[in-house]
């Protein structure tokens, strides 16, 4: 029971922090708000390591009644906690990640006036965050996805006074929740056909062909659908570039290393319906390198320092939807926790620049920030050096691993992910020269306010950086004749590969290598003609034309969604308000009040005031009463 | 002393008599603007009522209906102090016991 209860505080810390910030935030002073914030991170990240030494060590799942949400009839929904292999992965790096990113928070933040609400909302994220990953049952893991977009809508539109970011923030939980439909959607077909929700129950139920092959394909793809939604897929990603409104960290946190993995989790965590579906995990596989070329090819033309890693992020996640799509799950898993660590890493370095010039978020005007804060630099390279797979960084790993994997599965799909991570060391780079080298573009006001930020950020900064470094260990391509420590821990509940695979011969593997590594190198040596030797800074917006144009305006897919979409929404719902709501509904409750004032004048002739007539009408109809009774008898 | 004359009389009598009283009272009523006036019509018509009750009481030697007079001659001497406290109000107001100036309650 002790062991339980500890375990509970995983979950219950987070909130507990929540509530005391968000009840007494006009009590407690900032400091106090954000040393309470990290505390409720930090402690649930311990138990977590240990539950996860004691799993690497042999120790067995831990899978508890939490308790009864409700009962219906003879179905009654629990929650329970499973802490296994998959989710302790996935609680490890969240609170890990989460802690450093509450700490960089404390500097970012400082003076901001809602500093503790700040701080609330951030807990309040990681406790959803955790309740998603460590829940026994879709429901469960349903009421966390819903509850992080709530925090991220909260936290991108956390500016809320400025009217375009507060629209972001609505965006983003508008689309959010049309992939929310299709995860209910899904979720009643698991119900419906197997009798329960909890992963275990459900799995069995499968596994004894409870679901038919058609069922199984709907199910899988509808919960598909909200991965999208959640995970920022072609077609409902649009929200996520917008969703940079929001305070840098929170744009590390949420919309980089956490909750956009959630749909990755999710496919993952369904893997026992996926592999029963392999046309739907073929649709995963297109979507998802669909959308990690679309958004390379807008990554390239952005200019705002957090919408090119914004782009970058929805690439990624591309990236590991594809090695979903290949059946890969371990691949995916890999590839999420190392772009954790370089993405958060990442936002953080760009919030550190952003600190330092003043705001500025537009890559034109900066420019030699190298000489002037070389810990942001630094970690900055390391990162990008990481995403963009150059070797012996995390990314080379994990993005090795998927297009190795893609490659054995289908040659097409290995050329498309390679074109697309190639695009993706170009556009890191193009973004680390113009940022960092070449001289200083802005005015010279903001010159001279120039510095590195202080220690507080620094130091997550470093953390990340030794993580997005060394995280790549943790996955070691099987010809150097090395562990595959993540595939070895996760090999109990996870077979590495949903579809039958023979081995790479080595040479092939060592080719794919130096094909990817070789890409990478060759972009980033383009930018560097581009952007050091030509020193070309990108026009201004007007200026574009042709391709870059199109591409730079996201090949105007926020304008499709506009005309198809919402502009018809709107229109109908005019309609409903100038014709239905005005006329039909509020006509027929015009005539209701109209027709009985009419009906009163008439009768209401009949009350003369005079106390005689009164009398007079009582008597009458006495009589008439009586008589009626004598006649009529 | 007398009791036996008035045991005598016939019961028809009596309903004659609280008939006879009873249209005295509505013809009051009806008639009559003076509200101390319809007042006392409308005990009347109360008493011949009462009259009634007592009278086929003694014919059916049924007590039960003089209960019934008990209660109605209490009830009636509340209406009354009610009655004429809503009088006096409206004598302070008006200046006048006429019902016709009461016209205000018309719809």
């Amino acid at each position: 029971m002790a062991a339980e209860s500890l375990y509970t505080a995983i979950i219950g810390l987070p909130l507990l922090g929540f509530l005391i910030i968000g009840f007494l935030k006009n009590k407690i002073s900032d400091n106090i708000a954000g040393i309470l914030a990290s505390t409720m991170v930090l402690i649930p990240f311990l138990i977590v390591s240990s539950v996860f030494f004691s799993l690497v060590n042999g120790g067995s799942a831990i899978h508890y009644y939490l308790l009864n949400w409700f009962t219906v009839g003879h179905y009654s929904v629990d929650y329970g906690i499973q802490l296994d292999r998959l989710s302790v992965v996935m609680s490890l790096f969240i609170t890990g990640v989460g802690f450093l990113i509450h700490l960089y928070s404390v500097s970012y933040m400082k003076g901001d006036k809602n500093f503790s609400t700040y701080f609330s909302y951030l807990n309040l994220f990681i406790f959803f965050m955790l309740v998603l990953v460590l829940s026994d049952n879709y429901l469960g893991m349903y009421i966390g996805w819903e509850g992080v977009g709530l925090c991220s809508y909260f936290l991108i539109g956390f500016w809320y006074k400025n009217n375009e970011y507060s629209n972001a923030g609505k965006k983003a939980f508008v689309m959010n929740r049309v992939g929310d439909l299709g995860f209910m959607v899904g979720m009643f077909y698991v119900f419906y056909y197997t009798g329960s929700l909890e992963f275990v129950k459900v799995e069995q139920a499968i596994g004894m062909g409870a679901m038919t092959p058609i069922v199984l394909m709907i199910a899988a793809s509808m919960l598909f659908v909200g991965a999208t939604g959640k995970s920022a897929q072609i077609p409902l990603f649009t929200w996520l570039p917008d969703a940079m409104a929001g305070p840098t960290p929170v744009s590390a946190l949420i919309h980089a290393a956490t909750m956009v993995t959630a749909g990755i989790y999710m496919v993952i965590r369904s893997n026992f319906l996926y592999s029963l579906a392999p046309e739907v995990l073929n649709v995963v596989g297109i979507i998802g390198v669909a959308s990690a070329l679309y958004a390379a090819i807008v990554g390239m033309t952005q200019n705002d320092i957090k919408k090119v890693l914004a782009y970058s992020t929805v690439s990624q996640l591309g990236l590991m939807f594809l090695a979903l799509g290949v059946g890969a799950y371990v691949t995916a898993l890999f590839h999420v926790l190392t772009h954790a660590f370089f993405k958060a890493l990442l936002f953080l370095g760009a919030g550190s620049v952003m600190h330092a010039v003043g705001g500025e978020q537009d890559i034109r005007k900066m420019g030699g920030l190298r000489k002037y804060m070389p810990i942001t630099f630094a970690t900055f390279l390391i990162a990008s050096l990481a995403i963009s797979g150059i070797p012996p960084f995390s990314g080379f790993f994990s993005k090795d691993e998927i297009l190795a994997q893609a490659f054995q599965q289908n040659t097409l799909l290995w050329v498309l992910g390679l074109v697309a991570s190639m695009m993706t060391a170009f556009y890191m780079f193009r973004l680390v020269f113009l940022t960092f080298y070449g001289d200083y573009r802005g005015n010279d006001d903001s010159k001279q306010k120039i510095h590195e930020s202080p220690k507080l950020m620094t130091i997550p900064l470093v953390v990340l950086a030794i993580l997005a470094t060394v995280a790549g260990t943790l996955g070691l391509p099987h010809v150097l004749n090395m562990p595959h420590l993540l595939n070895d821990f996760l090999s109990p509940i996870l077979a590495s590969s949903a579809r039958p695979q023979g081995h790479l011969e080595a040479s092939t593997e060592f080719m794919l290598m130096g094909i990817a590594t070789g890409g990478a190198l060759v972009s980033i040596a383009i930018a560097y003609m581009m952007y050091i030797s030509k020193k070309r800074v990108p026009d201004e917006d007007a200026n574009y034309s042709g391709l870059t144009k199109v591409a730079y305006h996201k090949f105007y897919i926020d304008e499709l969604y506009n005309a198809v979409i919402v502009r018809p929404m709107q229109w109908c719902s005019e309609f409903f308000h100038k014709v239905i709501d005005k006329v039909v509904v509020d006509g027929i409750v015009n005539m209701t009040g109209k027709a009985s004032l009419l009906a009163s004048d008439i009768v209401r002739t009949s009350q003369t005031g005079y106390t005689a007539f009164y009398i007079l009408a009582m008597v009458l109809s006495a009589c008439f009463i009586l008589g009626y009774f004598f006649i009529g008898s | 002393m007398n009791i036996e004359i008035i045991s005598g009389v016939s019961v028809q009598a009596y309903i004659w008599l609280s008939l006879i009283l009873f249209a005295i009272g509505v013809f009051g009523v009806l008639s009559r603007k003076n509200a101390i006036v319809i007042f006392m019509s409308v005990e009347l018509m109360l008493n011949a009522a009462n009259l009634l009750l007592v009278a086929f009481s003694k014919m059916y030697a049924d007590t039960s209906a003089q209960v019934f007079v008990m209660f109605t001659m209490a009830v009636a001497a509340a209406e009354v102090a009610v009655g004429l406290a809503i009088l006096v109000l409206m004598y302070r107001n008006t200046k006048t016991v006429n019902i016709d100036v009461l016209s205000k309650i018309k719809g």
